[in-house]
């Protein structure tokens, strides 16, 4: 047991932590991920499209377990599947916004086949835990190059579609009339979604993607009222949680991802309640 | 010089002819109020103008040549506005998504773009709009700050489709004052569409009246007669004056009233209360 009585002893326990390789490894992937979820996230919540990215992710865990089931990295298979369901849900756009029962026929059809593929693999277990709860304590040098490439591209291609995405988002009758390929622009800031989605699910996993994504983007939202700040805060934010959430782990043996999760739910509804957002309404 | 010019043209949309055959020319500088019953086309008929939706046949031309998809000399406000109500975003932001919204990458703005959007806003009284966010706005004070958007870039046309709707009365009036002040003083040209003549009869140059695949365009005068509106709402329409205002009825009922409340619902009924007065 870790007992941290005095302000030496925290410093000396955070020294400590980073001594481990892989302690590096999850802060390093972590954060990557986080500010990845965070960046993305934002736009998701601004254009009320949350339910695409838990759609994505529930999706992505049948390609993940099939990429496995396979011999290949679940991480490909988890982008293969997302991309492929991104740039699904935005061709058919609209006529499928709306249609919960049909998306939710979907997604558990999609959490079956992944429950299928699995049964037919081996470590069954061990596998199903971390691509459903995230491992991030296991994650390997590889695999931190490979969050930081699919990271660059998405951020890449988010920084390319920026500025019509958010008039689309905002006015998207008017943006239409001025020109903006709404289709296109759906369609690209979905497969950016699922490339995010799949970034956030190697670290808190598939059913806690919402901890990066969703969480640290509706709570900067509470609290600015510009689009930069609100990005930037977000990013900061998912990061600021995620790294707090490994370090809490650390200190206690909770598993990192009810960490991050617990600090996203925190972190959303302090600025949801009547106090925070008068206080600092008032500033 | 005509700003827009339908020659013999055909507007068709989803196998519906909304215009049929129609030709009308409106000049520089003019103020027409648009009119007509529900689905006769008046929105149809802007996103044409706005090169959304090129004419089946015949010719439609705007600052005399075709319309050109994302004209910049035109500002366009939108009947539908998809508005999130609690948007936590600044006016400021709001507006500045539309200027050169169309364009790839960041969304950076010049230190003119921040000018021109400032002095858009200060223009039309929406200056403290710009640090407020949109969630805490009311229905008049966003639409206020609507209407600066379409103002941004000194357009030469303005396209502003039903702005009055589930407007106060209060706000209605200081809505139109705006565009007329705005429009006048740098001759621009402005297509009004509303549900009632009467409000615009004080500030309107000539009446667009469509319904039935047709068009009426004229002075009020020539326009809001028995015989002209009754072929475009294709029933027997009597027009009454009553103290300098005109009243579309059918068999009593009042036309324009219906369609409104019909659009916006029973609770918005007292935007009307005026017309009694």
């Amino acid at each position: 047991m870790r007992t941290t009585t005095a302000p030496g002893t925290v410093i000396t326990t955070a020294i400590t932590m980073l001594e481990y390789d892989f302690m590096r490894n999850a802060f390093a992937a972590a954060g990557v991920a986080a500010v990845v979820s965070g960046l993305v996230g934002y736009f998701l919540v601004l254009r009320g499209q949350t339910f695409a990215g838990h759609a994505l992710s529930h999706i992505g865990f049948a390609g993940a377990t099939g990429a496995v089931l396979i011999g290949l990295a679940s991480v490909w298979g988890l982008v293969g599947m997302t991309v492929v369901a991104g740039i699904g849900m935005g061709i058919l756009g609209e006529r499928i916004s709306g249609r919960d029962v049909a998306i939710g026929v979907v997604l558990s059809l999609a959490l079956g086949f992944g429950l299928l593929f699995l049964h037919y693999y081996t470590a069954f277990a061990t596998q199903a835990t971390a691509l459903l709860f995230g491992n991030v304590l296991a994650v390997d040098q590889k695999m931190i190059v490979t969050l930081a490439g699919l990271g660059v591209v998405t951020l890449g291609g988010l920084a390319a579609i920026m500025r019509p995405l958010i008039f689309a988002s905002l006015q998207p009758e008017l943006a239409e009339a001025k020109g903006v390929p709404l289709r296109f622009v759906s369609i690209a800031f979905l497969t950016i979604v699922a490339l995010a989605v799949a970034e956030s699910a190697q670290i808190v996993g598939i059913l806690l993607v919402f901890a990066l994504m969703v969480g640290p983007p509706a709570t900067a939202q509470a609290l600015t009222k510009g689009l930069w700040g609100g990005m930037l805060l977000s990013a900061a934010l998912a990061l600021a949680e995620a790294w707090a959430g490994i370090a809490i782990a650390y200190h206690t043996d909770w598993p990192v991802s009810f960490c991050i999760a617990i600090l996203s739910a925190l972190g959303y509804f302090l600025t949801r309640g009547s106090f925070l957002p008068r206080l600092v309404k008032r500033r | 010089m005509n700003v827009v010019e339908l020659d013999r043209a055909t507007i068709t949309i989803g196998g519906r002819d909304i215009l049929v055959d129609t030709s009308f020319a409106i000049r520089r500088g003019e103020f027409i109020g648009v009119l007509g019953p529900n689905g006769a086309g008046k929105t149809t008929l802007m996103r044409a103008i706005l090169g959304l939706l090129p004419p089946s046949a015949g010719t439609l031309r705007v600052f005399g040549r075709v319309p050109l998809r994302g004209d910049p000399n035109i500002g366009y406000l939108p009947q539908v506005r998809t508005v999130v109500s609690d948007l936590r975003v600044r006016g400021f932001d709001f507006v500045a998504s539309s200027v050169h919204g169309d364009r790839w990458g960041l969304p950076l703005l010049t230190r003119a773009d921040r000018a021109m959007i400032a002095k858009t806003l200060d223009a039309v009284g929406a200056g403290d709009l710009a640090t407020r966010p949109l969630s805490e706005m009311s229905g008049g004070e966003r639409q206020r700050l609507l209407l600066a958007q379409t103002l941004l870039g000194e357009p030469q046309l303005l396209l502003l489709d039903e702005p009055l709707i589930s407007l106060d009365y209060r706000y209605q009036e200081a809505v139109i004052d705006l565009v007329r002040s705005f429009a006048r003083e740098r001759n621009i040209t402005v297509l009004f569409s509303a549900h009632e003549l009467n409000q615009l009869i004080g500030t309107l140059d000539r009446v667009l009246y469509l319904g039935n695949g047709r068009a009426a365009l004229g002075t009020v005068d020539e326009v809001a007669t028995a015989p002209v509106l009754s072929q475009l709402y294709g029933t027997d329409i009597q027009v009454v004056h009553a103290d300098g205002h005109i009243f579309v009825l059918s068999r009593g009922r009042d036309v324009e009233r219906a369609d409104h409340a019909h659009d916006d619902g029973p609770g918005h009924g007292h935007h009307h209360g005026h017309h009694h007065a």
